[in-house]
């Protein structure tokens, strides 16, 4: 082939650009396709089952009276401290493997590829939401067939929303500190600081100062999303939501995608 | 097919890429040449829009790389071999490339038999991959979505002389069906067998470039020299500086600036035994090679050693 007849532009008229709709199905690959995620998946749901069946084996045994919100609490521990690292690997992984190199000459806009990654986690949300919603339901009609009590439902519709946006909210929580970190290692542990350890220097801080008593609602996320788990928000703990979610949701999630954009990927 | 105008990366005060302006041609093989550090990576990663360029811009067939539409289709891309989760088995990490791509999975299976992984070694993690296996698996997604042009950082590295061999010979074909390769090396001899046109890099700066024989023309001030070992050197030297050679000591032997055909009349007229008579041009490039790269190189020659010593 001689040089004066060889193409010198590349003719992308016959070719689409990758739809987003892919881009949220290999995401989706990826967080099962590894040992370390297939395992984590596995983990979250056999401990999610593994509680369920001690509680309904304690309600049982002790003669309580559960209702359906008690299970879906129950259920909260294990989904609510697994599922956010799942969000945080979700976006580390490429850096500490380094396979954000291949992800972005594959889709050179960083923007849309951290679109799709955060979409692939609202779905593993909502399937935590329908899995735990169904395994809830499962436990409450059980322990009505095996203890004789009426069984209680209450809202459960509405609990179904908010144990929706508590997994929606760990997750993405989890998800904005990994892009803000890049790490697996710091987003996990600031991850567990924010949730475990900060809680409890807020309840202190709160105990021995009026003033902070006042506003912690509104800049603790952990805080303001207690009143989801009970089933109880009402009024305005939906702005304390709104307010404090914004802190730590939010701002850190804009932070990171900014970053990751910016960054130089190594 | 690639473009490069006045590219120029800084790091702070440091300047990794220096105002460097090339272009690859389609159905060649271009060979991007310098030591460790020199700035190949680098140009290459700002190519596929990994790193920010901080002036100067790169087009491949006319287009930015971050406006080439499922970019994976039309240009090949290989970085890093080890950039790819360890968790991943090979077929996994192909598989993935395939998805985004839109691919069919077919094209899987003959990748991964064009670079001669077998079932077993596909459905082994890349942890347990030795780095060779892993350029040959990072040459697949590379092929994946058969593009036109290929960007290849190091694509020899690790491999074994049969895997090399194997590589020219893949690279070569790919060329002569009307592709764009643009590959680095930091070692000459893997490159200018295949290298319709070298470009030398040292330091951020380009330093050289041409085709093989024009560098070498270059490289020997147009002129052609000889390697020469005579059962008695001493002999050849004088006999060849009566005739207004230039001679110089060279390893076992001497190095002449003439054609072998005149070295080997000389020999012939005054009866001198020769052991070994050649072109030496081949040292030449090497020489070229490092010595226009002299400043960027972390171990210095020792003077009065040539190169071709060094890699004998």
């Amino acid at each position: 082939m001689s040089v004066s007849s060889a193409p010198t532009t590349l003719d992308v008229s016959q070719t689409a650009s990758i739809p987003f709709g892919r881009l949220v199905r290999v995401e989706l690959r990826k967080l099962a396709d590894t040992r370390a995620g297939r395992w984590l998946l596995i983990a979250i749901a056999a401990l999610t089952l593994l509680v369920l069946v001690i509680q309904l084996a304690v309600v049982l045994g002790q003669d309580l009276h559960p209702k359906y919100i008690d299970f879906l609490q129950g259920m909260n521990t294990p989904m609510g401290v697994l599922l956010p690292v799942l969000g945080v690997l979700s976006v580390t992984s490429e850096w500490s493997q380094r396979t954000a190199m291949v992800t972005f000459t594959l889709e050179p806009s960083r923007v849309r590829v951290i679109a799709a990654k955060f979409v692939s986690i609202l779905i593993i949300s909502v399937l935590a939401l329908v899995i735990g919603v169904i395994l809830g339901a499962l436990a409450n009609v059980l322990y009505g067939a095996f203890s004789g009590n009426t069984v209680v439902w209450g809202s459960a519709g509405k609990f179904a929303v908010y144990y929706l946006l508590l997994y929606v909210f760990g997750m993405a929580t989890g998800f904005a500190f990994g892009a803000l970190f890049l790490n697996s290692p710091a987003g996990i542990v600031i991850y567990f600081v924010y949730s475990f350890v900060l809680p409890t220097i807020f309840g202190i801080a709160a105990a021995l100062m009026n003033w902070f008593e006042s506003l912690q609602p509104w800049i603790d996320f952990n805080f303001s999303q207690s009143p989801l788990i009970d089933g109880t928000i009402a009024g305005n703990d939906w702005a304390k939501l709104v307010v404090s979610g914004v802190i730590w949701l939010v701002v850190p999630l804009v932070v990171g995608v900014w970053r990751i954009r910016r960054a130089e990927v190594k | 097919m690639i473009k490069v105008e006045g590219l120029t990366r800084a790091y702070g005060s440091f300047i990794a890429v220096d105002d460097i302006s090339f272009e690859c041609q389609a159905g060649t093989v271009t060979g991007f040449l310098g030591p460790n550090g020199a700035g190949k990576t680098t140009t290459m990663r700002v190519m596929v829009g990994l790193t920010p360029a901080t002036r100067g811009d790169v087009t491949i067939g006319g287009l930015h790389y971050r406006d080439i539409p499922n970019p994976g289709r039309h240009v090949g891309v290989l970085l890093d071999a080890s950039a790819q989760h360890a968790g991943r088995t090979g077929r996994e990490v192909l598989e993935i490339g395939a998805r985004t791509m839109g691919l069919d999975g077919s094209r899987v299976d003959e990748m991964l038999d064009l670079v001669s992984l077998d079932a077993r070694e596909a459905k082994r993690r890349v942890r347990n991959y030795s780095l060779g296996m892993r350029q040959r698996l990072g040459i697949a997604h590379a092929l994946l979505g058969d593009p036109s042009v290929l960007i290849l950082d190091e694509p020899a590295n690790g491999l074994d002389p049969a895997g090399i061999r194997w590589m020219r010979g893949l690279l070569k074909g790919y060329a002569d069906q009307g592709g764009t390769v643009f590959l680095s090396s930091h070692l000459l001899h893997e490159v200018e067998q295949i290298a319709d046109e070298m470009i030398l890099i040292g330091n951020g700066r380009i330093v050289a470039r041409g085709t093989r024989d024009e560098l070498l023309r270059n490289a020997t001030g147009g002129q052609s020299t000889t390697l020469v070992t005579a059962l008695d050197n001493a002999q050849l030297t004088a006999a060849l500086t009566e005739k207004g050679l230039e001679v110089h000591p060279a390893g076992a032997g001497l190095r002449v600036t003439a054609e072998p055909v005149e070295v080997g009349r000389v020999a012939a007229e005054k009866q001198i035994v020769l052991t070994d008579l050649r072109a030496g041009n081949e040292g030449g490039l090497e020489d070229l090679f490092l010595e226009l790269t002299a400043d960027t190189q972390r171990d210095v020659i020792a003077s009065g050693t040539t190169a071709s010593e060094v890699s004998a």
